[in-house]
């Protein structure tokens, strides 16, 4: 069975600067991959290449088919969903309108069901359906970012620091959805985070990046495992 | 006869409506600007010249092709907005991204080259265009005789901008606009297809000038110039009303319509500046416009 995503020899960055220099890495089918690394390792741009929103080259698959020429919106109708940093709410939009934004792609009938479900998910976001997204607090925003990226209904959830700047209970909170998630619809999830423990925890492969290339690629425990890898990579 | 502060009654709402008239112009002509500006940050000057434009297409149709007032009202429109979309095809697009004065200068030098083309072709001294048979005539209102015409400009550009707000601020699609307003490769990535929705969006708001073009070819003489006699005022009102805000430049417009009307009644001198006055009280107190969002 061929990997969920397969990314090969991936160049990216912003004009003349490249900050990716050739990585590779895979989700598997259902997988959680974590992407770590420091400050400007370039997590949040392989994110964004996947995507389509930079200028890139290399070989991007999804379950098969490569996407590494297709447009941002032709990758987000094959089933790619970004809950991009800073959580990209639309502020001037209310909590549905951005939710529904989220289900734009779909053309079936169950967009409904699925909403009333992302609801019972995140009930925060029910009693706020009709106020403005700029109202809420961080880490309603960041459920807001999570739920809207689920209603495309994607095959890969692409998550960029979902962890930023939110409380240790609402992280855990947030954490604790997003394995039901998993379990519950098999997606696969590409994770992007500074607090690598956490990450670790949560994701069964890991890759760390270092100043735009793969330095180290593993089994999550493996890498949580190594005194050296966490002292040497990770800082904890 | 009635009087209000010394003035006759029948002067005074005579000057009011006048200024609903103007004012129902610059709703038109602002609300286009503000939906262009929030969506492509294009400052688009050349947005007199299509509403020039608007109304010598109609002109065009009743002349040449023999098609009336209320067809042109929405084909004027259609027509115009597809030469908008050409335009921004072909040109505009490739300004994004650069520094708003570059659409500035551009849209400028567009409204330039079209005013020049139709003067070339048509002359400067103006073409008439009958008022329909419908809205020939005056209704006694009791306080005053209202030119029926006058009456549906008002009307209709109050019903198009209340129509236009609500597709922006109610629909599914106003909500995909408003948040490419925001962020647009973000909305992109939800699967929209961004560069039509641009594409579009310019074409919407060019056709908004045009039909406020058709519907002011019965009132002045429909000539090359028509458009610039209004955008100056317009720039104003959008800036009074905030850069970029839907309802803001619906109000703005109206008012300072009406604002002007009522300083032609008590100061008839100050009449043209009064709008520039208000502009600058704005600008000095709310920096972003009455219903602009403070940065």
């Amino acid at each position: 069975m061929s990997a969920l995503l397969e990314v090969t020899d991936l160049h990216a960055g912003y004009g003349a600067g490249e900050v990716l220099h050739g990585i590779a890495l895979n989700v598997q089918q259902s997988g959680v991959t974590a992407l770590l690394g420091a400050n400007g390792a370039g997590k949040t741009t392989t994110l964004r290449a996947i995507c389509g929103m930079l200028a890139r080259s290399g070989v991007i698959r999804l379950e098969g088919e490569r996407i590494d020429a297709m447009t941002t919106e032709d990758i987000a109708r094959r089933g790619i969903a970004h809950v991009p940093d800073g959580r990209g709410t639309f502020l001037d939009l209310t909590v549905g309108e951005n939710l529904r934004l989220g289900a734009y792609v779909r053309r079936d009938r169950s967009v409904a069901s699925d909403l009333a479900h992302m609801l019972d998910l995140f009930p925060v976001l029910r009693e706020r359906l009709r106020q403005q997204a700029g109202t809420l607090s961080g880490g309603e925003q960041q459920m807001l970012a999570i739920a809207r990226a689920l209603l495309s209904r994607p095959r890969l959830l692409l998550l960029d620091e979902p962890s930023f700047g939110l409380a240790p209970l609402i992280v855990q909170q947030l954490f604790a959805i997003l394995s039901r998630v998993r379990t519950e619809s098999g997606i696969g999830i590409l994770l992007v985070e500074q607090n690598a423990s956490l990450a670790l925890d949560f994701a069964d492969h890991a890759c760390i990046l270092e100043a735009g290339r793969i330095a180290l690629v593993g089994a999550a425990a493996t890498i949580g495992a190594d005194e050296q890898v966490r002292r040497v990579y990770l800082g904890y | 006869m009635l009087t209000i502060f010394g003035v006759p009654a029948p002067l005074l709402f005579g000057q009011v409506l006048l200024g609903l008239i103007n004012g129902a112009f610059y709703a038109l002509l602002s609300l286009g600007l503000a939906i262009i500006f929030g969506l492509l940050g294009i400052i688009n000057f050349a947005h007199g010249a299509l509403f020039m434009m608007g109304a010598f297409v109609a002109w065009m149709l009743l002349n040449y092709v023999g098609i009336g007032y209320w067809w042109a009202l929405l084909l004027a429109p259609i027509i115009v907005g597809a030469f908008g979309l050409v335009l921004e095809r072909s040109i505009i697009r490739r300004l994004y991204g650069l520094d708003h004065l570059y659409g500035l200068l551009l849209t400028f030098g567009l409204a330039l080259v079209i005013e020049g083309l139709f003067r070339n072709q048509y002359g400067s001294s103006g073409l008439p265009y009958q008022i329909p048979h419908a809205l020939q005539g005056a209704t006694n209102l009791g306080f005053m005789f209202l030119p029926n015409y006058r009456g549906w400009v008002v009307a209709a550009a109050l019903v198009v901008c209340l129509a236009t707000w609500i597709v922006i601020d109610k629909t599914p699609l106003g909500a995909r606009l408003r948040a490419a307003t925001e962020n647009a490769p973000l909305v992109q990535a939800f699967g929209v297809n961004v560069p039509r929705m641009v594409s579009l969006t310019y074409a919407g708001g060019v056709a908004l000038a045009a039909f406020a073009g058709v519907l002011a070819a019965p009132i002045d003489s429909v000539n090359p110039n028509m458009g610039t006699y209004f955008i100056n005022i317009v720039f104003a009102v959008v800036v009074i009303g905030g850069m970029g805000s839907i309802i803001g430049s619906i109000v703005t417009g109206f008012g300072l319509g009406v604002v002007e009307g009522l300083t032609k009644v008590f100061w008839p001198e100050a009449s043209g500046a009064v709008v520039f006055f208000v502009m600058v009280i704005v600008l000095l107190v709310r920096p972003a416009g009455l219903f602009g969002k403070t940065a």
